[in-house]
């Protein structure tokens, strides 16, 4: 009994923690309508920070703590705000996210470029002191932490609720417009929040270090625990949030205590932030539809089906040419391209069509691998039943979201994609810890493909099948529902269309498409294991996708190119790859608001030399050999330039087009 | 026995009481009209009949079935259509894959799949007629979010129309359309009535309800303060008073001509 007491109480001082960092997540998310799914990562960029000025420069840790608190977090908070987040609140959920996520690695880059990797210890605060209460020992470092815990909540209730800027902050949730009238000022409200947000986060990491250490990812996944926490308060209950923390820490510090130390239930610890956030997303109840809202959107056209299946080919010749050029060990880089540009198609369907974001999407490739390396069935058979598992997963983790809306999904992938991580692919029936599985590569017709050539040229093919499949059903009903979904959801409903499948029915094939570019990984590389699917991957995997255009085919293939560079790049010049990291994570932050990102300025580059020289070639070659090479060139090089304009006569239509494109994803971003 | 019937539904947003113990009813072939001063709750019924939004309590009977715990898309696919007041048009779709959404949403999974390749050429044919009728053919080439507001209120009833509703709620249909249109848009109501469909109707425009509705529902505060023919309506105090305030009111005609 007395046990329980001690790991209750123990199981308190990480919940205080957990809270502390909780709480700022609401008060940003609650004020601007922006989730920070970068609050983790923030509060382990101020943690460093902390160890920098007290560690390196030798400052006392009361100036250092002020310091940090009250200057540095506070300045980073107004600055994000004001020049980064600002106005994201207003549009689709989409963006807010993937400008968020680039924050997280942007951060995670700049954090490894600046404290490059080295053991650091973070003392907890008067580690010598303590007190003896029963049977437990009480550390003066877990009193302060409570005490903070207090400090915050009863500071936040009196911020919110007895002061003129609080009450314009819980205004401005609901209408800062209206606020605005009244002679309040939103965007103070909202700069005020993100400067606590960001104290409460550097704070949270500060006194958590001691315990989960000075790491970029652990203090950065923070942020599920927090969401989690949040979760139970709907993002927007203090109380609840607080509450939800202490439940948080109590059932961690009991499954420690309770939980046998070997086999399943060991690796079940890190993830109960995940399955807490599971449970709670399970019982919570239906979101309501929203009528009245923002429309009129970007829809990027696509081309039809002679010039995508024109585009196919001269992507199949090419990849045989470079095949055949390169080294063998550049063979096997441009089928690590294909399979990224695979998962990024994936990503085409499920945000760049569907308007939904996926944290989890490389993770879906690990279950394809993962199902084709069990299966052992090296055949199409074994491809498409792995695609099919991977769908069926997809659909286990988009179900429990099904009545709720967007963003949860989101963070609800990134939950899944740290649970497959960390636990389920190191399981002994999976992976194994640190272990590998060996696959075969597969055989059509009885006949395998066994060369490293030919194996990458079928998987290049294998993404023009796919690309092109997707273009079609882009042109069709499904195309057209899509649209209809993003631009009125309620409309939809009142049609008939039962939204809740329709999501769960998209996430699940996207989850396919991932699946089976996965499963043809595994056939490449031959042995696959937990480490080639870190759920970090999932972040990288959307980052480019997103920079490069998720709106189009074009921008998955220029994507996975990228993707497949960049530990190229990384492992060519090591002290720079935190950098690169922080350019791609900060480059996201950029172009997050356009999805349909650098494929689009290609389009347009294209379209301009077509308008320059284009014109007069194909004249000449009009005169000579008559329209009918002209009619073939043209109709390839309309697809070159823009993703499906009708023709590449400029015509009115083509304008409109080339509008639309410059458009975001979904609604208007102020 | 009606086809709709709202029975005694109550919804309160927190403290305040949109919908308060309403009652009535919309039968098929019939026009009913719902009428009430701005803020009286009309939009918030329509959202509880088509699944929109919750009751607080009270129950919608539909085909004799309760649906109050049905969701949105359940009783769309039972025959309840409607139009939005705020347009809810697809706006980035052209007028005609609008309409072509509504079909594609009846075709159900497998036909989504489908490619558009020249197949389904009666369909097509169906939907450029329906367009026709509600006299927007003209503009089905054009983006919805480009057309006028009078034309996306009847691209909304297209829309609902090629659903095959039983019952269909129209949310203002006639604000945006001038004189020749609302005409037009009327004797369209009144062909759609007499094929069968129930027709349930928030509208501003008196004239409008007064020519074409069988029976009108006066909400005031979220109470059903009078029900009955357009004439009874006219002739009713309590209307008057819920129209003009509170004030002593003789002539009825004057009121009349107010309201209109």
């Amino acid at each position: 009994m007395s046990s329980l007491f001690a790991f209750t109480l123990l199981g308190l001082f990480t919940g205080a923690a957990y809270a502390i960092v909780a709480s700022g997540l609401v008060l940003t998310y609650a004020t601007t309508r922006v989730f920070n799914i970068a609050h983790g990562a923030f509060g382990m960029v101020l943690a460093f920070t902390f160890w920098d000025f007290t560690q390196r420069q030798g400052m006392p840790t009361l100036l250092s703590l002020f310091l940090v608190l009250g200057v540095v977090a506070p300045a980073i908070g107004w600055f994000i705000q004001r020049f980064v987040t600002k106005g994201l609140g207003e549009g689709p959920v989409s963006v807010a996210l993937v400008v968020t996520v680039g924050l997280l690695v942007g951060l995670i880059g700049l954090a490894q470029y600046i404290w490059p990797p080295e053991p650091r210890i973070l003392l907890p605060f008067h580690p010598e002191t303590g007190w003896q209460v029963g049977e437990t020992y009480i550390t003066a470092h877990q009193l302060i932490t409570i005490i903070c815990s207090i400090v915050v909540a009863v500071g936040l209730y009196v911020l919110l609720n007895r002061t003129r800027i609080g009450t314009a902050m819980r205004a401005s949730v609901d209408n800062p417009e209206l606020l605005k009238l009244f002679g309040g000022r939103p965007d103070t409200a909202a700069s005020l929040a993100w400067a606590i947000g960001m104290s409460l986060a550097a704070l949270g990491g500060i006194l958590l270090t001691p315990v989960v250490g000075l790491d970029y990812y652990a203090l950065t996944l923070l942020v599920i625990n927090a969401y989690a926490a949040a979760m139970l308060g709907r993002l927007k209950s203090l109380p609840l949030t607080f509450a939800g923390a202490m439940g948080l820490g109590i059932l961690e510090s009991w499954a420690v205590a309770y939980l046998p130390t070997e086999g399943f239930w060991s690796t079940i610890r890190p993830v109960i932030p995940a399955l807490f956030l599971f449970a709670i997303v399970v019982v919570m109840p239906q979101a309501q539809l929203r009528i009245g809202q923002v429309k009129g959107i970007v829809s990027a056209p696509v081309p039809n089906l002679r010039k995508s299946m024109g585009w196919g080919v001269v992507l199949l010749v090419f990849g045989y040419v470079l095949i055949g050029a390169v080294s063998r060990a550049d063979v096997l880089l441009i089928g690590v391209a294909a399979t990224y540009a695979m998962v990024m198609l994936s990503l085409v369907l499920l945000t760049g069509y569907g308007g939904h974001v996926s944290l989890a999407q490389f993770t879906f490739a690990g279950v394809g691998a993962l199902a084709y390396a069990k299966l052992e069935e090296p055949n199409l058979t074994g491809l498409v039943l792995s695609a099919v598992i991977a769908a069926g997963v997809g659909a286990l983790v988009a179900l429990p979201v099904l009545r709720l809306t967007g963003l949860y999904l989101a963070l609800s992938t990134m939950a899944f994609a740290v649970l497959m991580d960390k636990m389920i692919f190191q399981a002994d029936y999976a992976f194994k810890f640190n272990g590998v599985l060996a696959t075969e590569r597969l055989s059509i017709a009885g006949i395998k493909i066994e060369s490293d050539t030919s194996y990458v040229w079928f998987m290049v093919l294998c993404f023009v099948v796919m690309a092109v499949a997707l273009l079609t059903l882009r042109r069709g009903a499904l195309g057209r529902l899509l649209i209809a979904m993003r631009d009125s959801p309620s409309a939809c409903g009142t049609l008939g269309l039962d939204l809740r499948w329709f999501r769960v029915g998209l996430f699940s094939a996207s989850a396919g498409m991932a699946g089976a570019a996965g499963a043809l990984f595994a056939g490449l590389r031959g042995t696959v294991g937990a480490a080639d699917f870190l759920y970090f991957q999932s972040l990288l995997v959307l980052l480019l996708a997103v920079v490069f255009g998720v709106t189009s085919v074009t921008g998955a293939l220029l994507g996975g190119t990228a993707l497949m560079l960049l530990p190229v790049w990384q492992s060519s010049s090591p002290e720079l790859a935190g950098l690169l990291f922080a350019l791609l994570g900060f480059g996201a932050v950029l172009l997050g608001r356009d999805p349909n990102g650098i494929a689009n300025n290609v389009f347009k580059l294209g379209r301009w030399g077509w308008g320059r020289w284009g014109g007069d070639v194909l004249g000449d070659l009009d005169e000579r050999v008559g329209g009918r090479l002209a009619a073939i060139t043209r109709g390839l090089s309309g697809n070159l330039m823009r993703p499906g304009s009708p023709s590449p006569a400029r015509s009115v239509d083509d304008e409109i087009a080339a509008d639309e494109l410059d458009a975001p994803l979904a609604g208007k971003v102020v | 026995m009606a086809l709709l019937e709202v029975d005694d539904v109550v919804v309160k947003f927190g403290g305040v009481t949109a919908v308060n113990h309403a009652t009535f009813t919309a039968d098929s072939g019939v026009i009913t009209g719902l009428i009430g001063p701005n803020g009286a709750g009309k939009t918030t019924c329509f959202n509880v009949i088509s699944g929109l939004q919750r009751p607080t309590s009270g129950r919608v009977r539909f085909t004799g079935r309760s649906v109050t715990r049905w969701p949105v898309h359940r009783r769309a696919k039972h025959g309840v259509g409607r139009t939005f007041q705020r347009l809810e048009a697809f706006g980035s779709l052209t007028v005609r894959d609008n309409v072509r959404v509504a079909a594609d949403i009846q075709g159900g999974p497998l036909a989504w799949l489908r490619p558009d390749l020249g197949s389904g050429r009666s369909g097509r044919l169906a939907i450029e007629a329906l367009l026709d009728r509600v006299g927007i053919a003209e503009y089905a080439d054009e983006r919805a979010d480009s057309i006028p507001t009078g034309t996306a209120r009847l691209l909304e009833l297209a829309r609902a129309l090629a659903c095959d509703p039983k019952l269909l709620l129209l949310d203002e249909p006639s604000s945006g359309l001038d004189e020749t249109e609302t005409d037009a848009f009327g004797d369209l109501l009144k062909d759609l009535a007499s094929e069968g469909c129930a027709i349930l109707m928030v509208e501003h425009d008196m004239d409008l309800v007064m020519a074409v509705c069988d029976e009108i529902h006066v909400l005031d505060f979220g109470t059903i303060i009078a029900s009955g023919d357009p004439a009874e309506i006219r002739n009713d105090p309590a209307v008057q008073r819920a129209y003009l305030g509170y004030a002593e009111v003789e002539d009825d005609t004057s009121v009349m001509e107010a309201i209109s």
